[in-house]
């Protein structure tokens, strides 16, 4: 049964946008999650990137027979595949092992060990602290990260490709200029911001409904990210189909 | 004072509680006894609603609890405070920021006033100084202390506590006893405090209820439980021979 936990999740999201008991409070956890999530995952982000505009740019020049097809068509397709489709995806993945882990087993660890039962007591909206600053540093850094990750990517698709001589520098550079659809950007960042959103609210439903020790956190964080995997890329499928 | 009256709980389709009523009164620190699984912690949580009984009503001076909505349980949760098995202490936070964090959250004081609330709460349970230390550094002891620290910064009207000696030596565990029986004297608080250690109950237990089956087996003092003829009651205080020896001294 799906239905359960999908209605247990809407649930909880529901309690997650309760009005704040205190905004300055609030302020102050979105800016240390904006800092854990976002500033902390530039590395992994960088270094992925580069590789995935290097391994796309060799790739595309090797399936590139023809003489016919000039060659600045690699920068295009580069171009176009990193922004729609590579960076803002194997990123939210990359982030779903990164970041929705972590969510979920600091989450559950706090359900097991009563913290949470600590802050409903004291008559704080659990869901709405924990998890609120989560949604909303993600919600701002993920799609500030997907930028970086295109940057990055097209940059290491150039150093590639001239590098091995697939494709010259002023080829790679008209590939990208030409034809350009500034659409792609706007779906581009349409898909993160919705990634953004499942990494962590699937992760922080994973982990606020853990029961049980130790066992069950590290069963809700893996679970947290096969869950939030599955769920980036059918959200992919639907936004592809819905805009493009 | 606090009165429930008949709760019912179901968990799928083991009941555990079967309709239980009692009263806790102001300044009185009640314990409700019982061995492992009979209910006690389920009925705490009936209580400061972290479960939702089944049926029944819980009333805090009166004003019924369970019939509440989110933003009227608020009001009523302001004046609870309690003390959770494992301490449940925030581990992101230091001793001081997790006895403030209730201030922060519900009060307008500025930062001098809630720092002095803070080391008065610290002092009460002689932990002065230990501000800056994080959770993970704290013994059991300690970290059972700021949990009341941070439980009674707020004030509270009732207090509750789930097994206070759990994991601890007899020697810290009187001391946390004392320490929960004081400040519910001297504050006036309604204390309900779940325990299965015969110690706290001998030296506490003014005002006892008695867990079995899910029903309120007996209730009475800890000077009447020598002079018990409940059998299910006997067979649970004085389960040891250590226990039977005192009892025959009595
Ligand atoms: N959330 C829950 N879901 C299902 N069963 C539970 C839950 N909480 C407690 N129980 C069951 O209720 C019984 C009483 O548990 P509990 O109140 O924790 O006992 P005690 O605190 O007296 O040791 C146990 O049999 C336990 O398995
Ligand atoms: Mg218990």
């Amino acid at each position: 049964m799906i239905f359960y936990p999908l209605g247990k999740y809407i649930l909880l999201l529901k309690a997650v946008f309760r009005r704040p008991e205190k905004w300055n409070i609030y302020r102050k956890e979105i800016f240390h999650e904006m800092d854990s999530i976002g500033v902390g995952s530039v590395g992994i982000i960088a270094i992925i990137s580069i590789f995935l505009g290097m391994v796309t740019t060799v790739q595309t020049a090797f399936q590139l027979v023809s003489d016919l097809i000039p060659k600045s068509i690699i920068g295009s397709i580069v171009r176009d595949s990193t922004i729609l489709e590579l960076s803002p995806t194997i990123s939210a993945i990359v982030l779903a092992g990164k970041v929705g882990s972590s969510i979920s087993s600091q989450i559950g660890t706090m359900r097991v060990t009563e913290q949470i039962d600590a802050l409903e007591i004291m008559g704080i909206n659990s869901p709405g602290y924990l998890i609120l600053p989560k949604i909303i540093g993600a919600v701002i850094m993920i799609p500030l990260l997907v930028i970086v990750s295109i940057a990055l990517s097209i940059l290491g698709g150039y150093i590639a490709g001239t590098l091995s001589g697939a494709v010259t520098s002023n080829d790679f550079i008209m590939g990208l200029t030409n034809g350009f659809i500034p659409f792609t950007v706007t779906v581009c960042m349409v898909k993160s911001v919705l990634f953004a959103f499942i990494i962590t609210s699937v992760s922080a439903y994973q982990g606020f409904y853990t029961s049980g020790g130790a066992l069950e956190v590290g069963i809700s964080s893996t679970r947290a990210v096969v869950v939030s995997c599955i769920s980036i890329l059918f959200a992919d499928y639907l936004v592809a189909q819905l805009l493009l | 004072m606090i009165e429930i009256k008949d709760i019912h709980k179901t968990f799928g389709d083991h009941s555990v509680l079967k309709g239980i009523s009692a009263t806790f009164e102001a300044g009185d620190n009640s314990l409700i006894i019982g061995g492992s699984g009979s209910g006690k912690t389920t009925l705490l949580k009936c209580m400061v609603g972290l479960h939702e009984p089944d049926q029944g009503a819980v009333l805090y001076d009166g004003r019924d609890f369970t019939r509440l909505n989110f933003k009227e349980r608020i009001e009523i949760r302001k004046e609870i405070g309690m003390l959770f098995q494992g301490s449940a202490l925030f581990d992101s936070m230091t001793v001081e920021e997790n006895i403030m964090f209730p201030l922060n959250m519900f009060t307008d004081q500025n930062r001098r006033e809630k720092l002095k609330r803070v080391n008065f709460c610290l002092d009460r349970v002689n932990l002065e100084g230990k501000n800056n230390l994080y959770p993970a550094e704290l013994s059991g002891g300690m970290k059972k202390r700021v949990g009341i620290a941070r439980a009674i910064s707020m004030q509270p009207k009732y207090l509750f506590v789930d097994e206070p000696n759990s994991g601890l030596d007899p020697k810290t565990a009187i001391v946390i006893d004392d320490l929960i029986n004081e400040i519910t004297e001297e504050y006036q608080i309604t204390t309900v405090v779940v325990t299965h250690d015969m110690n706290s109950v001998m030296g506490i237990g003014e005002r006892i209820i008695f867990l079995f089956d899910g029903q309120k087996e007996w209730e009475g003092t800890n000077k009447d439980i020598a002079h018990t003829d409940n059998q299910n009651l006997n067979d649970f205080v004085f389960a040891s021979k250590f226990t039977q020896a005192a009892r025959d001294k009595l």
